[in-house]
């Protein structure tokens, strides 16, 4: 008798068990089309009606991307085979529907830095958005699967970053920067600086951690409201994109 | 506007640097009782749950199936459902009928009936019922031992210092996570020779967490998260079974452990459904009861921030912590995360579990300044140690802790930093120097301390794991290296997860290995002259009457 599971038996156990435990299963296809309240974010997709800016802050239901020239999509990001780059994997509100972390850096100048940061190591930077998720864990494990090295950084909208490696578990990390107040276009430098050195097998030093036990207090209401306005623009099951950027 | 010069001073104090936010029910910014919480209900048949809270078996999502299946006590709950919210919240602040008789009560409510019975209380009715609920007669505290260079030197003397103030749980957490394996180790080293007895956790990713313990390096475990949402719990690639399951690889290794939820959790995940956090929190409490699980952090915890923002968030959370006593399991009350910049509301949010008393005050007291606590803040640091011993004194409340001298606490710092010292010298591990041992016993922050090569240190910490070093592997180095006692202690950690009776509900050890827990020091409040009086605990009334700050009439000098 084999004891080994593999992963068509394991969801068959589990459909089982659902179906057992009087829970409806969740197999029905997933449609991305435009249906009320759920995300429509498509790539380059053209706003849907005539937005007004009050429109685009709501927090009740997704908005249109905007179209940025210096944030192009180039279609569903493929898997990387060169060693020598780092995959930056930002959320689904990145750049196109938020603009600034939670302190007001420009998610702009940040991605900038984040890629300066890579390079000078002289490493590329490969630039994706993730639908799927707005964890950062999770959107940084989603890039490290794509990247040739392995290794990834995460960045949600807000500004909370993570150095992740391909063979971590989703919620463990190589460097995580979970209060984001502290961060400054410095910072997110030496985390690109970091991230490439592990993509090269080294071992650097940390980004020293800075700690504001203030951080919380001041900013957890405005980071609840900004993570919901990300989380709207998840689109459950879509692939992740390429970006091209261009900072000059 | 010329602005009048009251209201411009007013702006300039610290609570005006807190977050507040308006109520916004349909992305759950409300505390509890919000326009879309369930109606409670329940439908049995055949001993089944058919409908649960407004909802018919086939439109159960996982956590009510979860709850609908293992979290009810289902003999008595149609008729306690049918009772009045108002007749069950009156029961929970009479001091005449005991904690039993609620306990029969309380366990076949549902989670809709639960929070409209917390929500009949006001805050004072609240204090009354969490000094009667919790599980445990004999109210305690825990502590947080970080720092920002996850300095191992420094934790060892942290913890012992800890230990010796009288917190019998002490939780460690790293800035870096590859560290996670010194932090555990030293920080056992540290508890261990500060107290013998005090049980010590390292929090950080689950799968690692549950490692270090089954190495023999924790005693404990806490941060196995649980939420009030589906989407949450299978965004982090969870369901309630496969906590459950964790909660079940604890036990058999002989583990104490407790989940952890909170209010705001689902808000800050940006998956509410629209639901209330009392409502959420609820749910969370009912999936711990499910799981069999002997306890529970709760009471906001890191998302504080958030019942904080909304009106009357402050007393939902004395009520979620209550609504987990009345669970009766094990509730460590949160306090223990960085609240407010307003000392006055500072002391606002844990005045309520200090009064009352809970298994855990805080479920995380920062032992060193908030500089150096690692899980951003807590609510009260070692820089509030005077504050808190005075307000123990003026009110006699036992609040888990005592003063101390300051050359004992030179003494076990020293005796800590050379016995981690020593467990490194004979572990082949990056050397501690004199001069940092010298340092961490003297040191007030990580800042005093010399620094050490982290590249180096995370890397022997993770070769530490490789090399299947375990607790006894710690205890033949302290064995070895003139710790005897510490030797002993850290072995007999291990025993008594062998023997596994500190699995029981609420349960600490004493100095002397001897289990204080809900078992066999039940807390029978039952108002005036019954339950806990500090006064009749006399060794520690003593300390904490004895501030070596205070004048002593006797032996003054003029």
């Amino acid at each position: 008798m084999s004891n080994t599971i593999d992963e068509d038996l394991l969801k068959r156990i589990i459909k089982q068990v659902l179906v057992e435990s009087g829970v409806k299963t969740t197999d029905k296809p997933i449609s991305f089309k435009d249906d009320k309240g759920s995300a429509t974010a498509t790539a380059g997709g053209t706003p849907t009606g005539t937005q007004t800016a009050e429109d685009r802050s709501t927090l009740d239901h997704a908005v249109p991307e905007e179209k940025l020239d210096w944030f192009k999509h180039v279609g569903v990001a493929k898997q990387g085979f060169s060693q020598d780059e780092v995959v930056i994997a930002v959320a689904p509100a990145f750049a196109e529907v938020l603009t600034k972390n939670m302190t007001g850096l420009a998610h702009k100048d940040i991605l900038r830095q984040l890629v300066a940061g890579i390079e000078e190591e002289g490493l590329k930077a490969r630039i994706i958005k993730v639908y799927r998720t707005s964890d950062v864990s999770f959107c940084a494990a989603e890039g490290d699967k794509l990247s040739g090295s392995g290794i990834a950084i995460g960045i949600q909208s807000k500004g909370t970053t993570v150095i992740h490696q391909k063979d971590q578990d989703p919620l463990s990390n190589l460097e995580l920067f979970p209060q984001a107040p502290v961060l400054t276009l410095d910072t997110y430098r030496q985390i690109g600086k970091n991230a490439a050195q592990y993509a090269k097998s080294m071992s650097p030093s940390p980004v020293p951690t800075v700690n504001d036990q203030m951080a919380r207090v001041a900013y957890q209401a405005i980071s609840a409201l900004l993570h919901i306005k990300e989380t709207k623009q998840v689109v459950v099951g879509k692939p992740a994109e390429e970006i091209e950027v261009n900072f000059d | 506007m010329k602005r009048q010069k009251r209201f411009e001073m007013l702006e300039k104090r610290p609570i005006h640097q807190d977050g507040f936010v308006k109520e916004w029910p349909s992305e759950g910014l409300v505390a509890m009782m919000g326009p879309n919480d369930p109606k409670p209900s329940i439908k049995i048949e055949n001993g089944v749950v058919t409908e649960l809270d407004g909802k018919k078996r086939e439109d159960f999502d996982l956590i009510d199936s979860y709850i609908a299946e293992y979290g009810i006590v289902l003999d008595n709950a149609e008729k306690v459902m049918a009772m009045d919210s108002t007749k069950i919240a009156n029961m929970l602040v009479d001091p005449n009928v005991s904690r039993k008789d609620v306990i029969k009560v309380t366990l076949s409510l549902t989670p809709a009936k639960a929070e409209e019975v917390i929500s009949k209380l006001n805050f004072g009715e609240m204090i009354m019922a969490v000094q009667k609920m919790r599980a445990r007669r004999t109210p305690a505290t825990q502590a947080h031992v970080t720092n920002v260079r996850d300095n191992p030197v420094l934790i060892a003397a942290d913890a012992a210092d800890a230990a010796q103030r009288g917190f019998p749980e002490l939780e460690t957490t790293t800035a870096v996570a590859r560290y996670a394996p010194f932090n555990a180790i030293s920080l056992l080293v540290g508890a261990q020779t500060g107290r013998p007895g005090v049980l010590s956790q390292c929090s950080v990713e689950e799968a690692t967490e549950l490692n270090l313990g089954m190495k023999g390096f924790t005693a404990y475990a806490e941060t196995i998260s649980v939420y009030g949402t589906d989407q949450v719990f299978t965004d982090g690639d969870d369901t309630p079974w496969s906590k459950g399951f964790l909660a079940s690889c604890y036990a058999s290794r002989g583990l104490k452990m407790r989940f952890t939820s909170g209010s705001g959790s689902e808000v800050m995940m940006g998956y509410t459904e629209g639901k209330s956090m009392l409502y959420l929190e609820s749910r969370c409490i009912f999936i711990t009861k499910a799981s069999g699980v002997q306890g529970l952090q709760n009471g906001g915890v890191s998302c504080i921030g958030i019942p904080g923002a909304v009106p009357s968030g402050i007393r939902s959370v004395l009520g979620e912590n209550l609504l987990c006593m009345m669970m009766d399991i094990e509730c460590a009350s949160g306090c223990d995360q960085s609240f407010s910049h307003s000392d006055m509301r500072r002391t606002e949010r844990m005045i309520g579990q200090f009064v009352a008393g809970t298994d855990y005050i805080s479920s995380g007291y920062s032992s060193t300044p908030n500089y150096d606590n690692t899980f951003a803040g807590s609510n009260t640091d070692a820089y509030d140690y005077d504050d808190y011993y005075i307000m123990e004194r003026d009110l006699a409340v036992n609040g888990g802790i005592h003063p101390v001298n300051e050359q004992d606490i030179i003494k076990i710092r020293s005796k800590a930093a050379h016995a981690i010292q020593a467990v490194f010298d004979q572990l082949g591990l990056p050397k501690i120097t004199d001069e940092e041992v010298e340092a961490a016993t003297y040191a007030n922050s990580s800042k005093d301390m010399p620094d050490r090569n982290m590249v180096e240190d995370m890397k022997a910490a993770q070769e530490l794991l490789d090399r299947g070093i375990t607790a006894i592997d710690i205890v033949k180095a302290l064995n070895d290296s003139d710790f005897k006692d510490v030797a002993q202690a850290v072995l007999n950690l291990q025993k008594q997860k062998v023997c596994g009776d500190f699995l029981q509900t609420s349960s600490i050890f004493d100095k002397n290995w001897n289990i204080i827990s809900a078992v066999n020091n039940p807390n029978d409040y039952q108002g005036p002259g019954t339950g806990y009086r500090l006064q009749n605990d006399k060794d520690e009334w003593e300390r904490i009457k004895d501030v070596p700050f205070a004048m002593d009439p006797g032996h003054m000098q003029f």
